[in-house]
């Protein structure tokens, strides 16, 4: 048996949006900038699609600007909006439980002369508001915070976040690359300035993601070059990609309610069924289900690596991923677990289950049962598993 | 990312547990970082043959694999030749390892040499206690 349960990592391109994407590669190939026929025809192509996403996110065509990702769009806001503002001040706001993308970002623009404060979480992975607030001075120019998690799944409070933003006249970016096809996503509602997302997240293309970005708002050209993108970003347009994301945040949209309840019912059987089967763990991320992305689930296994039941998993066929540092060549565990409070040790030994909208319980189960063995094996022979379940004692009282 | 050799040896890992009639113990690495090695021996004082080896390992599969490996590689050796065990032989044995997972083949060639310190110090009468925090 084969299981998926990485769908935060990548998910596979539904066979309706390839089928849509494919005449993209070849009878229509012309490039969206020339002015003759092929062109035309490519052209509009990607205006469909823009309006498919503008529509989806609830804003207007001209504010959706298509980029190679998620990570991509991360880096033009918060970069291209700290260059664009940097007479007004030199202070960003951002969380510690970020994504990469953007916590290197911050990172680069504090080597040339930003300043950013990286806000605590609590135990379940909220950013508060008030501590949000708190950390604003008259150099805030830019707030940044993720609208879900991609190893937690917390969803963070940004909509009060963005008022809190709005009162005080500081732009606001999310990372929304986790939520699309989660939870809705609608722009005016969650009142943010600029939003990333990813197309293979939700079923579309690699290689494609989407930065909006509200009319009016300046940031800096993110690749010299030629004019696409209103002039903010060169490269030719990924005519396949930018149909393929098209039809898939279309599809997200509309299956929202079905998959995300689907998803919902299949983590939370398998959650149960993991508490009932194994002692001395941690689930990691918001215990309300409300406030937590419906596919995620993040579980710490007191005594053992991550890798060790990564890999066992494996060899079983199913496909996770861990939060531990041996995969990444780094010594550290994931940020996000050490930023929630986990104990180094402990998070060493964590997994992210994901799921999609095509998991079943069967899988579950059987997932399960492996995962079972698995954590008992490696815990009998991990030689500081005593040990380690007497720090885990004193984690769970603190909280 | 792990070869056939390694995967193999992760499935099959040989020497695992805990040997109650040791007469050499160490326990390395940090638990922090992700590591942690414990090994046990029992060395025939007469002929210092490493006759029974026995390893417990909190790690990836990289460090069950090398730690697996490393034991099999001394058990039947005498102690002086294990000692000469490096983390090089180790992983040529297993036919390589990618290079971020170098670092746990030290760790094995670590192991062993600080629980044949042990048999040493035990049989001089020098051993130290120390106690080793974790986390």
């Amino acid at each position: 048996m084969k299981v998926y349960l990485d769908h935060s990592a990548t998910t596979y391109v539904d066979k309706d949006v390839l089928e849509g994407m494919l005449p993209y590669f070849t009878d229509v190939f012309g490039n969206g900038s020339s002015q003759h026929f092929y062109g035309r025809e490519a052209l509009k192509a990607i205006d469909e699609a823009r309006d498919k996403v503008a529509k989806a996110l609830n804003c207007k065509s001209t504010e959706i600007y298509f980029t190679s990702g998620g990570s991509e769009s991360d880096n033009m806001a918060i970069k291209g909006y700290a260059l664009a503002h940097k007479d007004k001040g030199n202070h960003i706001i951002t969380s510690k439980i970020e994504h990469p993308a953007v916590l290197e970002s911050c990172r680069k623009l504090e080597k040339m002369g930003f300043e950013v404060t990286y806000l605590d979480v609590d135990n379940e992975g909220f950013v508060d508001p008030k501590a949000v607030e708190a950390a604003i001075t008259d150099k805030t120019i830019l707030i940044t915070i993720m609208l879900a998690n991609n190893e937690i799944g917390t969803i963070e409070p940004i909509k009060e976040i963005a008022q809190i933003a709005k009162a005080h006249h500081i732009a606001i970016h999310t990372d929304a690359v986790q939520a699309i096809g989660n939870i809705p996503v609608d722009v005016q509602d969650l009142g943010v300035d600029m939003l990333a997302l990813s197309g293979h997240k939700f079923y579309g293309p690699k290689g494609i993601g989407v930065l909006y970005k509200k009319n009016g708002v300046k940031i800096e050209r993110f690749l010299d070059g030629g004019e696409q993108e209103r002039n903010l970003r060169a490269s030719t347009l990924n005519t396949p990609g930018i149909v393929g994301i098209g039809y898939a945040i279309e599809k997200a949209v509309k299956d929202l309610d079905k998959n995300a309840k689907h998803m919902a019912e299949v983590r939370d059987y398998f959650v149960k069924k993991v508490q009932d089967s194994l002692e001395y763990i941690m689930y990691n991320g918001p215990k309300d289900s409300s406030k937590r992305l419906p596919g995620n689930s993040d579980f710490s296994f007191v005594g053992i690596e991550g890798e060790g039941i990564l890999f066992h998993l494996d060899l079983a066929g199913i496909a996770v991923s861990s939060g531990s540092a041996c995969s990444s060549g780094s010594l550290d565990p994931s940020h996000v677990l050490l930023a929630i409070g986990v104990p180094m040790a402990i998070a060493h030994g964590s997994i992210r289950f994901s799921f999609g909208k095509m998991n079943t319980k069967e899988e579950v189960d059987y997932t399960v049962d492996v995962l079972v063995k698995t954590v008992n094996q490696l815990r009998s022979m991990s030689p500081i598993y005593d040990e380690l379940i007497g720090e885990y004692k004193k984690c769970i009282m603190k909280k | 990312m792990y070869n056939e050799e390694v995967i193999k040896e992760f499935q099959n890992l040989q020497n695992v547990g805990f040997l109650e009639n040791n007469n050499a113990y160490s326990k390395i690495g940090n638990a922090a970082c992700g590591d942690i090695m414990e090994m046990t021996m029992y060395i025939n004082p007469e002929t210092e043959i490493i006759e029974q080896v026995a390893f417990r390992t909190f790690g990836c599969a990289a460090a069950q694999a090398t730690s697996s490996r490393a034991t099999t590689l001394v058990k039947g050796k005498t102690a002086k030749e294990a000692l000469e065990l490096s983390n090089k032989a180790v992983v040529d044995s297993l036919g390589g390892l990618p290079a971020q997972k170098l670092h746990c083949s030290v760790l094995a060639e670590e192991a062993i040499k600080a629980c044949i310190e042990n048999y040493y110090e035990r049989k001089n009468g020098t051993e130290k206690k120390e106690e080793t925090k974790y986390v």
